[in-house]
């Protein structure tokens, strides 16, 4: 088969099936929230409805606003949150885009809807937007060290243990991070699933991280004068958004197949290991984003920096020590 | 670094932060705070002329409708103000029914301030929890009045039903499930991490400024005035209990007049009033709950009666004060409200100043405004699509000119 053809057809499989999974998702995240908080929760399918409503209502462009810069972020984002999809492995099926690119391309790929978030909001010329604006990119910059961290700890320990091509998402589903490490980097593997527990909330601006679109302070401050269909594709790109960052975490830390344990080949492996995959990826959103938002209130934008900056990189910088003494322990460097 | 320009951002006067219209104005760098002015008027519905065409039975139900929280505050401080007028005692009996009432509504007004002060704070869980705890003292005030958000309950001279043994075992059970509940909410509000975190430190008001700005209720204990008006002007059956202002130090902190003061003044006043009701309920004089059943004779002494009062009452927010004057007609002379958040208000540009954007809906929450009771005068021709407010100077004018119309 013509490996463009192919490339095409994957993408749009792909953009259908996250869509449709990550409205599920935050069906379920909306569901059990609302049952946590003793109240009953709209249907799980609500995502769908809202969205379907969403895409045939008034598209609103306030006057203030630069009209083509406004229209063209939410296209943007959700153009780029599947983008991400195209790099990652999705249980044992191979990327589709796998060989072009790795694990730094994702991660510079993981911040394009939110940097799309942030020009659409300084294009509304809402106040409420522009605060939101900049407190969004003020937690990137943020939540992108201890981000930053965990992915190069994991990789140059496998790079020192001699796995070739580290930094491919591939490898580095296929060659579970924990397999490789000594009792010490196993502690610093628990310091990093916790940090990655933090970093997804903030990546998808949930409680406590959602100052920049706060709707107490803020009136939903980066997305407030967006409607109708552009406020549809950023929903929707939210939705990719969260399978995209939830698949990177596990890809990360929680890697491992099922077939090789049920003794499963073929199809009968694939469709195994993408509905293990799958579980993961709800269990993932369930603990961090799920419970989290339950039980915080919204942090302050500072305290936000605090967290990710001196507490996260703390911790971050005292499991990379951990990682080398571990490498050193085991004599692979 | 260049110096960056200061934008304004406006809240309201429709804002999910805000439970009521007002228009709150600020002026920002980055997310500092530098200025903030508030224009209230925005809900204002005319009730004391209503209230001028009609005589004080009706109006004591005009004076439920004031307010959707504090249903008996103002008909309590209304009904004071005409009973002293018209020389009414009201009997002792009615008193303690009139001092459970008003204390099951600071219970469910702080329950309701507290679920939105977690909601300001992004805290959904702790708001939803506040709310369906709340129920219970609503399901125990529909016990005793029959009514769950207009009580309708005071009548001038006493009340119009009266708390039976009945009612006493839905009463208590409402109070004893509080009372479980007490530590977890105290736990939830005042241990909380984030809440801590958020709400310590901010909006600063000093006991000096406190003062200054005469205001009142909950917002000015927690800066360390000690002023309550079932303490210091004891009314009703206020003056038979052994009470103590709440302060911070309740809960063994030092009086620092930010946030977190005024939601621990709060919590633990739910606590003083349960007590309140316990004790009220057990020592409940026998007897007649009003002065005359027949609302014709009350009206013919209201009709009798001469002179001006001033009627007061402890709210959930603070003092809310009623002058009227009655001069042997059937609707009084004059009629002026002045409801507790009118004083607390005007300390919001002040402790605004300086805090975080992040932080405003938490502060301007922390007053616990209550605009429906509060707005007043605001002129609108809604012809011209303009509104206009009076300054003191055009208003004394404009009255000289009434006079001298009415004399001419």
């Amino acid at each position: 088969m013509n490996p463009i053809l192919a490339a095409v057809g994957g993408t749009i499989v792909l953009a259908i099936l996250a869509i449709a999974f990550g409205l599920i998702l935050s069906g379920i995240d909306r569901r059990v929230v609302a049952r946590m908080q003793a109240r009953v929760g709209p249907p799980l399918l609500q995502p769908f409805t809202d969205v379907r409503k969403l895409l045939a209502k008034q598209n609103i462009i306030p006057a203030n606003a630069i009209p083509w810069l406004f229209n063209l972020m939410p296209i943007v984002a959700l153009a780029s949150a599947i983008t991400i999809l195209l790099y990652l492995p999705f249980g044992s099926f191979a990327p589709v885009l796998g060989e072009f690119g790795d694990v730094i391309l994702v991660l510079y790929l993981l911040i394009i809807p939110s940097l799309a978030l942030v020009i659409g909001g300084f294009a509304s010329g809402s106040p409420y937007a522009t605060v939101g604006a900049q407190r969004e990119m003020v937690s990137m910059i943020a939540y992108e060290l201890p981000l930053a961290i965990a992915v190069i700890a994991i990789a140059w320990r496998l790079m020192a243990a001699g796995v070739a091509e580290p930094f491919l998402m591939l490898t580095l589903m296929q060659t579970p991070v924990w397999d490789v490490v000594g009792p010490l980097g196993i502690l610093a593997l628990l310091i990093l699933l916790v940090m990655m527990a933090w970093v997804t909330p903030g990546e998808l601006s949930k409680i406590p991280f959602d100052s920049p679109e706060a709707e107490t302070e803020l009136a939903g401050g980066i997305l407030v004068e967006y409607s109708g269909r552009n406020l549809g594709l950023f929903t929707l790109s939210q939705a990719v958004k969260m399978v995209a960052m939830s698949a990177f975490g596990i890809i990360l830390l929680l890697p491992w197949n099922l077939s090789p344990f049920l003794g499963l080949t073929g199809a009968a492996a694939g469709v195994a290991d993408l509905v293990f995959f799958l579980l993961k990826m709800l269990f993932v959103v369930i603990v961090s984003v799920t419970v989290v938002r339950t039980m915080m209130a919204r942090f302050r934008i500072t305290q936000v920096v605090g967290l990710y900056w001196l507490v996260l990189g703390g911790l971050g910088a005292l499991a990379i020590i951990l990682m080398m003494a571990d490498a050193f322990l085991l004599g692979v460097i | 670094m260049a110096k960056k320009a200061p934008y304004i951002v406006p809240v309201g006067p429709i804002h999910p932060a805000l439970k009521e219209p007002v228009h709150i104005e600020l002026t920002v760098v980055g997310e500092e705070v530098i200025s903030a002015d508030f224009t209230p008027g925005q809900t204002h519905r005319g009730i004391e002329w209503m209230g001028l065409s009609r005589n004080p039975v009706q109006i004591v139900h005009l004076t439920d409708r004031i307010c959707g929280i504090c249903g008996v505050t103002h008909s309590l401080a209304f009904a004071r103000a005409v009973e002293q007028i018209a020389d009414i005692t009201v009997p002792e009996r009615a008193d303690y029914v009139r001092v459970i009432i008003a204390e099951f509504e600071r219970i469910q007004s702080h329950l309701l301030w507290a679920g939105v002060a977690a909601h300001e704070l992004g805290f959904d869980t702790l708001f939803y929890l506040a709310w369906r705890v709340r129920e219970e003292a609503m399901d125990a005030i529909e016990c005793i009045t029959g009514n769950r958000v207009n009580y309708d309950i005071i009548q001038i001279g006493g009340v119009r039903r009266d708390i039976t043994e009945v009612q006493h075992a839905q009463i208590r059970k409402c109070l004893d499930s509080y009372k479980e509940l007490f530590g977890k909410l105290k736990n939830m509000f005042l241990e909380d991490a984030v809440i801590n975190s958020r709400c310590k430190g901010t909006g600063l008001l000093s006991f000096e400024k406190a003062m200054a700005y005469s205001t009142v209720g909950p917002t000015a204990r927690a800066s360390g005035c000690t002023a309550d008006l079932r303490v210091d002007y004891p009314y009703a059956a206020y003056g038979d209990l052994a009470l103590k202002p709440i302060m911070p130090t309740a809960y063994g902190t030092e009086v620092n007049g930010d946030t977190y003061d005024r939601i621990v003044v709060r919590v633990f006043e739910i606590a003083q009033s349960i007590e309140i009701i316990e004790e009220c309920l057990a020592n409940m004089p026998a007897g007649p709950v009003l002065w005359e059943e027949k609302v014709a004779k009350i009206l013919a002494a209201c009709k009798k009666a001469e002179g001006e009062a001033v009627g007061r009452h402890e709210a959930p927010r603070g003092e809310c004060l009623h002058y009227v004057a009655m001069d042997k007609a059937e609707a009084p002379i004059a009629w002026k409200v002045k409801a507790s958040s009118y004083s607390n208000l005007h300390v919001w540009p002040l402790i605004l100043k300086g805090a975080q954007l992040a932080d405003i809906p938490i502060i301007v929450a922390s007053v616990d405004p209550c605009l429906s009771c509060t707005d007043r005068v605001a002129i609108t021709d809604a012809d011209a699509h303009k509104t206009k407010i009076f300054t003191k100077e055009e208003l004394t004018r404009m009255s000289y000119e009434k006079t001298r119309r009415m004399r001419a």
